[in-house]
């Protein structure tokens, strides 16, 4: 029996109702997925069922895992963050910018790290051998992009918008327009794989990727703002997207900010 | 100072995680990312294994992220590790000489993968381990875990979290299989489930 959209919607909202009778009954809110969420398909074997073993920091502050790899000017060409330059020719698609300023919870800026994206091409096809997506490659467009952030925080790229496109997790599952985000922090406990989506897209009800973020705050979060002060006039559209990383941080002194 | 509550009101919502897959494989790996280790250093250690899943099956689409200090226990603020070719944009690959401690594997057909780089040296209280972060498709949220390396019963049986773990310790111990090269299976789920980690 195949799965339907209407079979994931139930459980999708049956999961909404879990979480909301949690938070009732004095839970805390949930700032990120919960990895056991089944209407996802692709994480019912990948879910760890042993629950996770809490390391508290503060006992431990020399830990390793407080420190982030460091990554700089070798590491990023000067177009890297211009994913419509990468070929000869001009890709296909409406031209965007993206922007925004990486953060952590205390609201500081994380300078000087390396954000890497990727995404679609604008037929929402990605330049990976497996993909089987029955949509046109662009070989103007190969659609990877690294940048490090400067001293408050702020990142830049220029991109072409991604179109949706279908996954097989249940018959006609469509994913929305989205970019993924590779980000570090000042600690490793802070990495974050994420993605970014684009406003009022239709798709969002439907898709349990992103339904898998069951708080409605959080979810909006991932929703990037359309902002025309970012747009280059004759050019691209632009949106701003912040981003938070969550976990402990290294602490304030120790990198002397 | 104090580390802040990370769950106090006043702190910024964070922004929630993601499944890294299915198509990272044009984008994230890179040529030399297990190769961590200076060339010929004589600290190197090799650590291999396969990542599977709760039905025993491998994970070709896992992708790992190795961190770990130098064997003095230092961490190093080292860049290169992705290093680039200005004039065409590809990937020089790492220089060879410096030691960034970081590198980014991508398991196999098999689902093995595989890392040298320096024994790691230990850390305050802790006996030595490389931190290891683990990303799939089907992972929401990616998961930590370390591997520590066998030799020094002292120091393993005085590692906070090891005695913390009790029996599941093993899960955590590299087996070695002599000549610098250790195995370390990560199990995602059921039986022998590595330990994973929460930060706080």
């Amino acid at each position: 029996m195949s799965l339907t959209q209407h079979d994931i919607d139930q459980e999708m909202a049956a999961e909404r109702v879990a979480y909301a009778k949690r938070v009732a009954d004095g839970a805390p809110v949930e700032h990120h997925p919960r990895r056991d969420y089944a209407p996802y398909r692709s994480s019912v074997l990948r879910h760890p069922k042993q629950p996770l073993v809490a390391i508290d920091t503060r006992q431990d502050p020399e830990l390793v895992e407080l420190r982030s790899p460091a990554f700089g000017e070798r590491d990023i060409t000067e177009i890297d963050n211009d994913l419509t330059r990468q070929h000869t020719g001009e890709p296909i698609g409406e031209r965007i910018t993206v922007s925004g300023r990486l953060l952590d919870r205390d609201g500081r800026p994380v300078r000087g790290q390396l954000i890497e994206i990727w995404q679609a091409n604008s037929a929402g096809r990605y330049a990976h051998r497996r993909e089987q997506h029955d949509a046109p490659l662009d070989p103007n467009f190969t659609g990877v992009g690294r940048t490090l952030t400067d001293a408050e925080g702020r990142y830049h790229f220029t991109t072409i918008q991604p179109g949706p496109y279908p996954w097989r997790n249940h018959v006609n599952a469509w994913r929305p327009a989205h970019i993924h985000f590779s980000v570090f922090g000042t600690a490793f406990t802070q990495r974050l794989v994420t993605q970014m989506y684009f406003p009022n897209d239709p798709l969002f009800p439907y898709d349990p990727i992103l339904q898998s973020v069951t708080d409605d705050a959080a979810r909006h979060r991932l929703v990037a703002t359309y902002d025309h002060g970012l747009s280059v006039p004759e050019f691209s559209l632009g949106y701003r997207w912040d981003i938070v990383l969550d976990g402990p941080a290294a602490t304030w002194i120790e990198e002397g900010r | 100072m104090t580390l802040i509550d990370p769950g106090s009101p006043e702190q910024v919502p964070p922004t929630p995680s993601h499944t890294v897959g299915p198509f990272y494989g044009y984008a994230l790996p890179f040529s030399g990312g297990e190769e961590i280790a200076p060339l010929g250093h004589p600290d190197t250690v090799t650590v291999h294994g396969h990542v599977l899943d709760g039905a025993g099956d491998p994970l070709p689409d896992a992708l790992l992220e190795v961190w770990g200090p130098r064997p003095d226990g230092t961490v190093p603020r080292v860049d290169g590790a992705l290093r680039r070719d200005p004039a065409t944009g590809g990937f020089l690959g790492r220089n060879g000489v410096e030691f960034t401690g970081w590198g980014r594997i991508q398991t196999d057909a098999n689902g093995h993968w595989y890392v040298r780089t320096l024994r790691p040296g230990a850390r305050g209280r802790n006996a030595p381990y490389l931190s290891v972060c683990v990303f799939a498709r089907g992972l929401l949220v990616h998961l930590f875990t370390r591997v520590y390396l066998p030799g020094d019963d002292a120091a393993l049986a005085a590692d906070p979290l090891l005695t913390r773990v009790g029996d599941r310790r093993d899960t955590l111990i590299a087996a070695d299989e002599g000549h610098g090269t250790y195995r370390f299976d990560i199990r995602l789920q059921g039986e022998g489930e590595t330990v994973f980690l929460e930060y706080q």
